[in-house]
């Protein structure tokens, strides 16, 4: 079990802690969404490594050809493409009002600007 | 044979509704049709409800292929409870929703708005009714995506930053839930419920079948707002429009319980693991934490929606407390609440909706007089506030009774420690419901007019028949219990 037998679940783990990263550190919104999209994005990579076999071919059934990948998870993959699609065009929606209502995508000018309207309101 | 179909029927009425209602445009339409359809899957779930109490469990294959490859959707005594709690409390806010929805979001979005509703209506469901472990993380993301968009529709400019917090840690639970999943998928090659349980009773200590839990279990504790992972809940609740926090608070982190405890016991069946049953320890003293922070923030707090989200916080602390013992009275406890806490946050956030018709902002400085000023809807409140502190004779009371019996059933430290927890945080919702209560029911001298002013006759029917269901369902208690502990010996079965 080398580090290299199981490249694409290295890899998956490292995007997926860069994109957590991202989302943690960066206090632009955009940005914030740019990691969380490369943090769902990796865990497609897993789910789609995990159907691959070794010298398997495409999953066509058909005499003579003995190992085929699994094509379950590729499938699954495309309906969570489709889920993170959705959730990137919310958010950025939700990004785009925020720019209306605030003027700003900056996480922490946000949070100035929340203290100084409860401020106003006590 | 039309009892199997209505399973079916169950997820695809309001998802069909959905789209229809985008077509609908300015009018009442769009509301009349959602009612109609909302309704219609509560009938659904209650015939669902009574066919499984009589013939066990039923399960539909969709699109005819077979279970372990196909879709299954499965209704046993637990989901139907489950579905009867959802669409029983999004049928009361229907009529509920027709003044509060036009008073908070602009004319030309309703048709929107209900589109939004119904499909987080449909992920609701679908949670709760799915037999597979992946679809049920597709109908988790449709109620969260819709939900992120009825939040971000609140009339404060919160709302959005508020929905936007939500959405990212949302996903994050959602993701983590699905690498769980696939870590499962990637041990037994199988994603059905019942057939992932079967081919795990295998693996005993094996370390991705660890993992696949930790996974599960971190993501569907964010989305239950658990206490140090419940950050986004307080000011999703509060800025959301008053219909969505009915919604909200008394079904979207219900739904993510349910998850859990099926997750756990059914496909883990992790009171066999002994490896596993240890990880609930660790869910003690957070449930623990989360029944005094929760509380003792919300006394502090002036805004009462963000009152009352705290204190869901609390009452999520309740019904892990009775999961982390796993034991028959202790689970049944938790369903109970489950059920129990879905009411009564439903009727206190409908009672808020009520008074945000008035009040241009419902806090501790504004509700002054309110008592005399809308009797009918300060009525309501103060029935299923007595039920959140667990007076006899309301829900509340059940579950806190079955909690603190399965605790001390265990005579454990343990056990005291949850005896005293449970006791010390109804102390403290005490505190924070009389702040409430003392000041709505004192007289405002500053308002010469005490003329009573109460919410419009349809909404008084929605809040009404939720606070009635608090004390009715207190009274005849048979009515939740039988069904909580048929779902708990099922859970449990395997001991």
């Amino acid at each position: 079990m080398s580090i290299l037998g199981n490249f694409n679940y290295v890899v998956a783990i490292i995007l997926t802690m860069i994109g957590l990263y991202v989302l943690i550190e960066r206090g632009n919104l955009i940005k914030k969404l740019v990691g969380l999209n490369l943090f769902q994005t990796s865990v497609f990579l897993l789910y789609i490594s995990m159907g691959k076999i070794d010298g398997g071919t495409a999953p066509i059934h058909y005499d003579g050809i003995a190992p085929f990948s699994n094509p379950l998870p590729h499938v699954l993959i495309l309906t969570a493409i489709v889920v993170g699609v959705a959730t990137l065009s919310v958010g950025l929606a939700i990004v785009v009002r925020i720019k209306e209502e605030y003027g700003t995508i900056e996480e922490r000018e946000i949070r100035v600007l929340e203290q100084q309207s409860n401020g106003g309101v006590q | 044979m039309i009892g199997l179909n209505l399973v079916a029927l169950q997820v695809i009425i309001p998802l069909i509704g959905a789209p229809v209602c985008t077509l609908l445009g300015r009018g009442n339409r769009a509301w009349i049709l959602s009612t109609l359809f909302t309704w219609c899957a509560f009938v659904i779930a209650i015939a669902l409800m009574i066919e499984v109490r009589c013939c066990g469990v039923l399960s539909y294959v969709m699109g005819g292929w077979l279970a372990p490859w196909g879709i299954e959707y499965r209704v046993d005594p637990l989901s139907a409870l489950i579905l009867v709690l959802i669409t029983g409390v999004a049928s009361a806010t229907m009529p509920f929703s027709y003044s509060s929805v036009d008073r908070e979001i602009p004319r030309n979005k309703h048709s929107l708005y209900y589109t939004a509703y119904l499909l987080t209506l449909t992920g609701l469901i679908g949670m709760a009714i799915t037999g597979d472990a992946f679809n049920a993380f597709v109908f988790m993301e449709i109620a969260s995506l819709s939900a992120y968009v009825l939040i971000s529709l609140g009339k404060n400019r919160q709302a959005l930053y508020a929905s936007f917090q939500y959405l990212v840690l949302g996903t994050i639970g959602a993701t983590f839930f699905v690498i769980g999943v696939g870590l499962l998928y990637m041990l037994t090659g199988t994603l059905n419920m019942l057939d992932l349980s079967e081919r795990l009773s295998e693996y005993h200590n094996n370390r991705v079948l660890f993992v696949a839990f930790a996974f599960l279990v971190v993501g569907l504790s964010l989305k239950l707002a658990l206490f140090p992972l419940h950050v986004w809940l307080p000011s999703a609740y509060s800025h959301a429009p008053s219909v969505v926090s009915v919604l909200l608070a008394a079904t979207g982190t219900k739904i993510a319980a349910y998850l859990l405890i099926r997750f756990c016991f059914t496909v883990l069946q992790i009171n066999q693991h002994p490896a596993l049953l240890s990880v609930l320890d660790y869910f003690f003293p957070l449930a623990v934490v989360a029944m005094f922070a929760g509380s003792i923030v919300a006394i502090y707090q002036s805004d009462i929606k963000r009152l009352l989200a705290y204190s869901s916080i609390a009452q999520i602390g309740y019904i892990l407390l009775g999961i982390s013992f796993a034991t028959n009275t202790a689970l049944t406890g938790s369903i109970l609440h489950i059920v129990n806490h879905g009411i009564m946050k439903a009727t206190l956030f409908a009672c808020v909706g009520g008074m945000a018709l008035v009040l241009s902002n419902v806090s501790l400085q504004t509700i002054k007089g309110i008592g005399r000023r809308m009797p009918l809807t300060m009525a309501a409140f103060t029935v299923s506030s007595l039920s959140l502190i667990g007076i006899p004779g309301t829900v509340g009371f059940i579950s806190k009774w079955y909690l603190v019996l399965g605790a001390l059933e265990a005579g454990t430290v343990k056990g005291l420690v949850a005896t005293v927890a449970i006791i010390g945080s109804s102390l403290l919702a005490v505190v924070y419901v009389w702040r409430i209560l003392e000041l709505a029911y004192s007289p405002d001298p500053s308002k010469t007019d005490s003329r009573t002013k109460e919410a419009p006759w349809p909404m008084l029917v929605g809040i009404w028949i939720l606070a009635l269901s608090c004390v009715g369902f207190g009274l005849f208690t048979n009515v939740l219990i039988e069904p909580a502990s048929m779902a708990t010996q099922m859970l449990l079965g395997g001991n």
